[in-house]
């Protein structure tokens, strides 16, 4: 039981503080108290120079500019050095022309992939898996995603994620299944006997008391 | 380093930090509006001109030292 726990780590959890770091990254040293304010997408990859993560970094080079929109920086980590980092980003805007805008930790000693629970001994007992970390600007993790090693991400998931959080701090509203920006939102359910029968007057589309949506 | 190379010459976001802050003291997020550098690069990069003594700190604000007026003159 202790040398899994000594593999895998901490495993964070939604609504938790988000674990501080300090780490080198390719954009220098970078604390995680840098990125208060915003929101920040934490992610691992498996290794530098492997195929399914060189096309997440372009993918998630393309989705970049959507996300600055948003107010959402970006920083990629694995175990491997700072060098590898920097041969692996210049040899993609070589080979795709693709230049990777975001920091990446080298987080050679897996303080932080330990921290964030990125390393599933089941998988890979040296190589962090596919995990996303969605933190909000008051740096409380909000969002959690595993995906195993042969499977890369869905960047349209993501971005409609962060539209889904921004929308519910926003308006203190929840989103259904498969909501997109503009679809309807969900109206929080009533918790008392008074508030639910109030809430099938408000004019809501109401399925019954405990479903009700409307438009933003 | 990502603001000063190892030479010690500030790189080119470490020079475009020094110069916001020719104008006087201010807050990394002023200095990022100004540069159109991301607030995080600012925090991370403000950390390391204080450390060459190239920018000093006084609470949330940060201006120019000696060191760093002479060294963008």
């Amino acid at each position: 039981m202790e040398e899994i726990k000594e593999q895998t780590g901490h495993m964070p959890r939604i609504g938790e503080p988000a674990p501080a770091f300090e780490s080198v990254t390719t954009h220098g040293v970078l604390k995680l108290e840098d990125f208060k304010g915003s929101w920040l997408i934490l992610f691992s990859h498996p290794a530098d120079f492997t195929p399914v993560c060189t096309t997440e970094f372009i993918a998630f080079t393309e989705i970049h500019p959507k996300l600055q929109k948003r107010g959402v920086e970006l920083l990629g980590l694995s175990v491997d050095s700072v060098s590898s980092h920097i041969a692996w980003v210049r040899n993609v805007e070589e080979k795709t022309g693709v230049k990777i805008p975001f920091p990446i930790i080298a987080d050679l000693n897996k303080e932080v992939a330990l921290a964030y629970g990125m390393i599933h001994p089941g998988q890979s007992k040296t190589e962090t898996v596919r995990c996303v970390f969605i933190i909000d600007p008051n740096q409380k993790i909000r969002t959690i995603l595993y995906y195993p090693l042969t499977t890369g991400r869905n960047m349209d998931e993501i971005l409609r994620i962060i539209d889904a959080l921004q929308t519910t701090d926003k308006n203190a509203v929840a989103t259904p299944a498969n909501w997109r920006p503009g679809d309807k939102v969900v109206v929080p359910p009533p918790n008392t006997q008074e508030m639910a029968e109030e809430r099938l007057k408000q004019g809501y589309e109401c399925i019954d008391w405990y479903l009700c949506k409307k438009k933003l | 380093m990502a603001c000063i190379s190892p030479d010690g010459k500030p790189t080119e976001s470490g020079s475009k930090m020094l110069r916001a802050l020719q104008a006087g003291s201010k807050s990394p997020e002023e200095i990022a509006r100004d540069t159109g550098l991301p607030l995080f690069m600012v925090r991370s990069g403000l950390r390391e001109l204080s450390q060459a003594g190239l920018a000093d700190q006084k609470e949330d604000r940060y201006k120019l030292s000696e060191k760093g007026a002479k060294l963008i003159k």
